[in-house]
């Protein structure tokens, strides 16, 4: 048996022995690697290995359940013994909580876990100097697009190795491997003394599925490139074009308020809304914790039930709110095995790969079907207030005149309400990318107020 | 007071033959500088909704981590492990970074002076008994429910950190710092028909739990959340446009730290990245704009007695009277650019590379009568709250988000406003003050800076302030 199935074992069993009904730990072992290059010089090197060990005491009592969570970096026999008992304490100071407690059944056989590609072990080969290799590529292809890039915030490529174990006192334990690469590039453009700073980024499980140092660098010279000449435009509603890469912040947004976490607690004005018209027709929005390779694939959540798919938005109703038990208990339904767990954090809620379907225009005829309007590259702020839907953020991108880009805007700032957003989509594109666990094509909403000068 | 460094002596049979080797080992290559840095830190919290504290955590972390500088080049290695073996892997691995097979220098370990401490606490707050705690949000809930029946939910929680750093350069640098850390936050729903809208407020800094015990304090804080939440079901869509702003005092202080601080990190000065490079002696805001970064202000939030490379906090004026004089410094972008380091070297923990950071960032107060400030506005927005801003420090552009504001018209102030996003540029918005109060007021202690992905706890602070022409992102043409 590994280090980590044991030491997960010995903290449920010492949490048992302080006096805990039932229990859970995770255990966490990760070895990372992150480089840094800017012009010719590499600017840093950081490596590190940790492990991190985490153990929800539960106490059962007349009117519910109390809970208490601890963690620690200290694997020893001694130090999770004290902090398996410090949890114990911890949770009798707390209050019974009726819905608190383990998943009842339901667990995945954990010698049968989904082959979800989670990495490949040949790339455990890849050492330093393959790092700086790969993010000096990267910065040699920005710097070659164009002599207006004269600068960067440097190239990144980072690797992380980690095995995650899981276990509770029902008898679940269950562990596996996930691996993820990624590789960045920022360069800054120069021309008339102003600047402008952009990027890419490509992530993925294995080394080879990642895209070329050169095609990184590439897309964001050009993509710092275009937005040199940036201006105001005056104060307008018009119809505003969100890139992949910004449109992926909206379904984060609807992650947030999708959470039964948020639906319990009253926090989400999508609270109440389920089997309702939420979005326009077109909105197919489903979160597949299952996708091979996926960078929020995982073989079970964080209370060792099974992966699956759960559709959340089905031609624009919302279909489902992402549960894990506790959330589930709360709201009255099933958990969708969305629970999230960190050592040093309580379960959670949390999308895994979070996807909008794509349609059949492309992002040019998209625009092309725009007279006038904005499109966004680029979201500055945290401007969203997810009780009211209130939503107002910073923006930068390319305006739009008679169907075809005319300049680069920036100092701007996107507002509407967040609900008529999602029913004021009336374009998605075809282009569908996936650069973080949300994936997402270009959409447009029919109107938002851009204010400017 | 402890001795420099005997914590981590004693917690882990460390001695200065055993640091020193560390060092030495990662001193084996020609590098400029090498430090190793440990750190470790309890974290408590309870959390209430619903009416009770449903549950409690506690925390526990430990680490070491090994630097190595070469010219512009640093290598890192860290390990939660402290151990002798731990930390000699981790200072080879450190030292990779130099191709140069010489040898370092090295000062010897010297014991350092007693320092002054910003924040002693007679009770570290994570030895205080969690039922206390817990005692606490408890009554912050019951105060909460009795001030207005349309609050419908309340949510508080306490969280409290005790830090201990220790941090050991080649220069001979020895410093340790124990640095306690409160936070006390208060989230309210008041509901109205179908209309529910939300008030937040929260306060802390670096003391011991009793500080937030006083009843005046906390009840405070509560009245401010359920006023705000009330005040939100009565507020109007907020305008679009460019506009007169009037910023109250205290937390709209984040315009300095986004709009200002951020872009004289000595990091982005150093690489010419930041539309601040090369401006020192230029004149960055208006004539009577004074600006000051201070990390000696005892037990605030940002505050620190030493920075997490040992060198000891300082008041560094940034703007002084409109004109830009000083960049935020830690050690490596110091000495690339031939200044002074200025004690603002900051990490988030010991797995992190330490940056230039702001400490407590704010605008000394001027002459104006905030009440006349207002009164000069015909046509405008008064934005007395805020949640988080943004900038980005190429272009200059930086945004923060109000969550509560109000209209002024003809002087006075109007109707309530709905949360709006302000933007503007950096490099020029100062440039736009035109009058500014002698109401300077510090934050509540709740502010936490993210840059590349780690988190540090700052302070902001700002007197009643008027900017010309300051975009707001309403929804109201």
């Amino acid at each position: 048996m590994s280090d980590l199935r044991s030491a997960a074992q010995q903290a449920l069993a010492s949490a048992r022995a302080a006096g805990a009904s039932a229990a859970d730990a995770v255990v966490v072992e990760s070895d990372s690697l992150e480089t840094r290059v800017r012009g010719e010089e590499i600017d840093f090197v950081k490596q590190a290995r940790e492990r991190k060990l985490g153990i929800r005491a539960l106490v059962r009592g007349a009117g519910g359940t109390r809970s208490a969570i601890t963690s620690t970096s200290d694997l020893s026999e001694t130090a999770v013994r004290a902090i398996a008992a410090e949890a114990v304490a911890l949770a009798r100071a707390t209050a019974e909580d009726p819905a608190a407690g383990l998943p009842e059944d339901g667990f995945v056989d954990p010698d049968v876990l989904p082959e979800l590609a989670l990495g490949d072990a040949a790339d455990r080969g890849a050492g330093v100097e393959a790092h700086i290799d790969a993010a000096r590529r990267a910065e040699r292809a920005a710097r070659a697009v164009d002599p207006r890039i004269t600068n960067s915030e440097g190239s990144e490529a980072s690797s992380s190795f980690s095995r995650i174990v899981y276990a509770n006192s029902a008898g679940f334990l269950g562990e596996y491997d996930a691996a993820s690469h990624a590789l960045s590039a920022s360069p800054i453009a120069r021309a008339n003394g102003s600047m402008q700073r952009d990027y890419w980024i490509t992530a993925a499980r294995s080394l080879a599925g990642l895209e070329s140092p050169e095609a990184v660098g590439r897309r964001a010279a050009e993509r710092a490139l275009r937005r040199l000449g940036a201006r105001k435009v005056a104060t307008c509603d018009v119809p505003v074009i969100f890139d992949p890469l910004t449109a992926a912040s909206l379904w984060r947004q609807v992650a947030g308020l999708v959470s039964g976490y948020a639906v319990y607690r009253g926090t989400s004005f999508l609270a109440g809304k389920l089997g309702l018209r939420i979005a326009s027709d077109a909105v197919q929005l489903v979160d597949d914790a299952c996708r091979p390779g996926g960078l929020g694939s995982r073989p079970f959540d964080g209370e060792g039930l099974p992966s699956r798919q759960t559709a959340v938005i089905e031609r624009g109703r919302l279909a489902s709110y992402l549960l894990d038990t506790y959330s589930a208990r709360k709201v009255g339904g099933r958990s969708t095995g969305s629970a999230t767990r960190s050592a040093s954090s309580a379960p959670g809620v949390g999308a895994t790969n979070l996807g909008l379907a794509p349609g059949s225009a492309s992002q040019d005829e998209i625009i092309a079907d725009t007279r006038r309007g904005l499109l966004v590259t680029e979201l500055i702020g945290m401007g969203f207030n997810p009780v009211t839907g209130d939503y107002s953020r910073g923006a930068a991108g390319l305006w739009i005149e008679n169907g075809a880009i005319a300049f680069p805007v920036e100092e701007i700032t996107i507002a509407a309400n967040f609900a008529d957003m999602l029913t004021g989509i009336d374009a998605i594109g075809s282009d569908l990318l996936w650069l973080s666990r949300v994936g997402s094509p270009s959409v447009r909403v029919a109107r938002m107020t851009v204010a400017g000068g | 007071m402890t001795l420099p460094g005997s914590f981590f002596r004693d917690r882990f049979g460390l001695d200065d033959q055993r640091l020193g080797d560390a060092l030495d080992t990662a001193l084996e290559r020609r590098v400029d500088y090498a430090d190793l840095f440990f750190e470790y830190t309890a974290q408590d919290s309870v959390v209430l909704e619903e009416g009770i504290v449903k549950s409690g955590d506690r925390h526990l972390e430990q680490g070491v981590g090994v630097r190595a500088q070469v010219g512009e080049r640093q290598g890192y290695a860290h390990a939660d492990e402290v151990s002798v073996e731990a930390l000699q892997i981790a200072a080879r691995t450190a030292r990779a970074i130099s191709a140069d097979p010489g040898a370092g220098g090295r000062a010897a370990v010297a014991t350092g002076a007693a320092q002054r401490d910003l924040y002693p606490v007679a009770r570290p707050p994570t030895d205080v008994d969690v039922a206390q705690k817990i005692s606490l949000v408890e009554a912050i809930d019951r105060y909460a429910r009795s001030r207005d029946p349309r609050i419908v939910e309340v949510m508080a929680s306490c969280v409290c950190q005790h830090r201990s750093v220790l941090v050991i350069g080649s220069d001979g640098t020895q410093a340790e710092d124990i640095r306690p850390l409160v936070r006390l936050n208060v989230q309210v729903i008041a509901q109205r028909g179908a209309r529910r809208e939300v008030g937040y407020q929260g306060c802390g800094g670096r003391s011991g739990f009793e500080s937030l015990l006083e009843p005046a304090r906390w009840q405070g804080l509560v009245d401010e959340a359920v006023r705000t939440a009330l005040l939100n079901l009565e507020a109007e869509p907020c305008p679009a446009g460019s506009m007169t702003v009037v910023l109250g005092p205290g937390w709209p202080g984040i315009l300095l730290h986004e709009a200002i601080g951020h872009g004289l990190e000595g990091d982005f000065n150093r690489k010419e990245t930041s539309a601040f490079s090369g401006r020192l002696g230029e004149r960055v805001a208006a004539p009577g704009v004074t600006v000051v970064d201070d990390g000696t202000l005892p037990g605030r939030r940002g505050s620190l007695n030493v920075d997490d490379e040992g060198t000891p906090s300082q008041r560094t004026v940034l703007i002084e009277d409109g004109i830009l004089r000083c960049y935020l410094q830690d050690r490596l972008n110091a000495r690339l650019l031939g200044m002074a380091p200025t004690g603002n070297g900051r990490r988030e923990s010991y797995a992190h590379l330490p940056m230039p950071r702001m400490t407590n960032t704010f605008m000394l107060a001027g002459q104006d009568d905030p009440a006349d400030i207002l009164r000069s506005v015909d046509r405008g927005i008064y934005a007395v709250n805020f949640g988080g801003g943004q900038v980005d420090i190429t272009s200059g552009k930086f945004v923060f988000s109000a969550s509560e504001a109000y209209r002024i018209e003809g002087g006075r102030i109007g109707a309530p406003l709905k949360g709006a996003t302000l933007i503007g540029n950096g490099p020029d918005v100062l440039l736009r003050v035109s009058r500014i109060g002698s109401d300077l007021e510090l934050d509540r202690g709740v502010g936490t800076c993210g840059k590349d992905g780690q988190s540090v706890p700052v302070g902001v602070g700002l007197p009643t302030l008027r900017i010309d022409d300051l975009t707001v992102g309403g929804t109201e043409g």
